[in-house]
């Protein structure tokens, strides 16, 4: 048993847990902001962003030190491949929220109208793409990052319909457009923490089975490579 | 040119203990196959039945089908025939410490009856090019005792004379674990090449030097083979949970 190196494994593991934790409170924040219309939530946003650079690069670096020192072979080198792409898709998780805290300071100044689209939606649905990304990483379970992988298609067919109806919104009330485009942008960006969402998930599944389910190479049920089949 | 190896339920004991159990293996032509597991597992004792060292130790018995391309080892033919077509290098290298480098590498040709001196000079030098030492050595041939060289050196100098007799598959048991690193790279940069002309089964502890040398690998526990497969399956995502733990540190 090399017991220093399950000692790193185990210190890598808990500090992507905490930066996921801080990526995931950055996105509620910045959707409770655009729902409340609460300027103290975005300065946290945009005050905690440096927290999970620093993260980003903290993780980086041990991830290289135990590739450099340890030579991981087999699940322990999929594990920290897998985690150093998690980093940066968290890290761009965080990129996202301050984009949407960025663009509800924006509104903040604009008049209050009604919108034809439902982003708190939208925001718990993303939020929740976050989170069981996060647990299928923490359980290292395949079959919830497969869960995930499917609700993706939700959220986008959500992007599509703000789109269609906001654009509808522009056209016909030319005096919103300005409210109309910022709500599109926070559409658009919640529908790109979902994309970090599935790549972290595909990168779970790439750890825990072996297999690349990227660009819908295959599913993680159709992979020949689950563990109920190995040998034990 | 190399030739495949095919192994057909080998089982290898020592008096009334058996060591090997069952080895069903498929060497390809002209790569390198590595054998890894812990100390005891079996794989040395593999390697030297493929050339008949195992019976050399009292009381030591092999059981099974060895075919090294067509060449039944097990099936009558003698052992001197047989080593001319596999050779060995091992763990410690042994160079014949009286013998000057040119009549190292020279030592098996000669011990057929192999006279002929032009053609004999053409062969060590071959050998030696071959085995990556020729131009730290080409001015010492007759000067130099084999003994005198590095330990690198000598390791080179024992596969060179290894590839003198001209084989078709070359073992090596743990050929760099007396080595430096610098030594063993070179050794490993020899194996990448040596392989486009023979089929090379190499032994080692080291893991990192099965996954940069061998297009397969297989791994050993308790006298059995538990898997082979392609090296980048082996260390990337082995099918057998004791393969993955071996591979990991996680035992062994």
């Amino acid at each position: 048993m090399r017991t220093r190196f399950q000692q790193q494994m185990e210190e890598l593991r808990e500090k992507l847990l905490r930066m996921g934790g801080m990526a995931e409170l950055a996105v509620d924040r910045a959707c409770q902001a655009y729902t409340e219309r609460d300027l103290g939530r975005c300065q946290l946003v945009l005050e905690n962003e440096s927290l999970i650079n620093a993260a980003e690069r903290e993780i980086d670096e041990m991830a290289f030190d135990i590739l450099a020192t340890q030579q991981p072979a087999a699940t322990d080198l999929r594990f920290i491949l897998a985690v150093t792409k998690i980093n940066a898709d968290l890290e761009r998780v965080g990129d996202q929220a301050v984009n949407i805290a960025e663009r509800v300071m924006d509104m903040i100044e604009l008049p209050t109208v009604e919108l034809p689209v439902d982003i708190a939606r939208m925001a718990t649905a993303v939020s929740a793409m976050v989170r069981r990304a996060l647990e299928s990483f923490v359980e290292g379970k395949a079959e919830l990052a497969q869960a995930v992988l499917e609700m993706d298609h939700v959220v986008d067919r959500m992007r599509d319909e703000a789109f269609i109806m906001l654009v509808r919104k522009m056209n016909d009330e030319p005096q919103v457009t300005q409210q109309a485009l910022d709500a599109l942008l926070v559409a658009r960006n919640l529908e790109r923490v979902a994309d970090h969402a599935t790549n972290i998930s595909e990168d779970v599944i790439f750890w825990v089975l072996g297999a690349d389910v990227r660009h819908h190479a295959q599913s993680a049920a159709s992979a020949s490579l689950l563990p109920d089949t190995r040998k034990q | 040119m190399g030739v495949g190896i095919i192994v057909e339920q080998l089982n290898a004991f020592y008096g009334k203990t058996q060591a090997l159990f069952d080895i069903n293996l498929n060497v390809a032509a002209n790569h390198a196959t590595a054998l890894i597991g812990p100390s005891g597992c079996g794989k040395s004792t593999f390697i030297r039945c493929l050339n008949r060292m195992h019976e050399t130790i009292p009381e030591a018995r092999v059981e099974g089908k060895v075919l090294i391309g067509e060449f039944s080892v097990y099936n009558g033919t003698s052992a001197t025939q047989l080593r001319r077509r596999v050779g060995m290098v091992f763990q410690k290298p042994n160079p014949f410490p009286t013998m000057s480098i040119y009549d190292n590498v020279a030592a098996g040709l000669k011990l057929n009856g192999f006279r002929n001196r032009r053609q004999l000079d053409e062969i060590v030098e071959k050998s030696l090019n071959s085995s990556a030492l020729w131009d730290e050595v080409k001015d010492s041939l007759h000067k130099k005792s084999g003994a005198s060289l590095s330990g690198g050196q000598q390791q080179r100098l024992c596969i060179a004379r290894a590839l003198a007799v001209q084989p078709e598959v070359l073992l090596m048991d743990e050929p760099c674990s007396a080595l430096d690193p610098i030594s063993t790279g070179k050794i490993e940069e020899l194996i990448f090449q040596l392989k486009e002309q023979y089929t090379i089964v190499i032994v080692t502890h080291n893991m990192q030097q099965a996954a940069r040398v061998a297009e397969f690998t297989g791994f050993f526990l308790l006298g059995k083979m538990i898997e082979f497969d392609k090296t980048e399956k082996v260390f990337t995502n082995p099918s057998d949970k004791r393969t993955e733990d071996y591979v990991t540190g996680r035992f062994g």
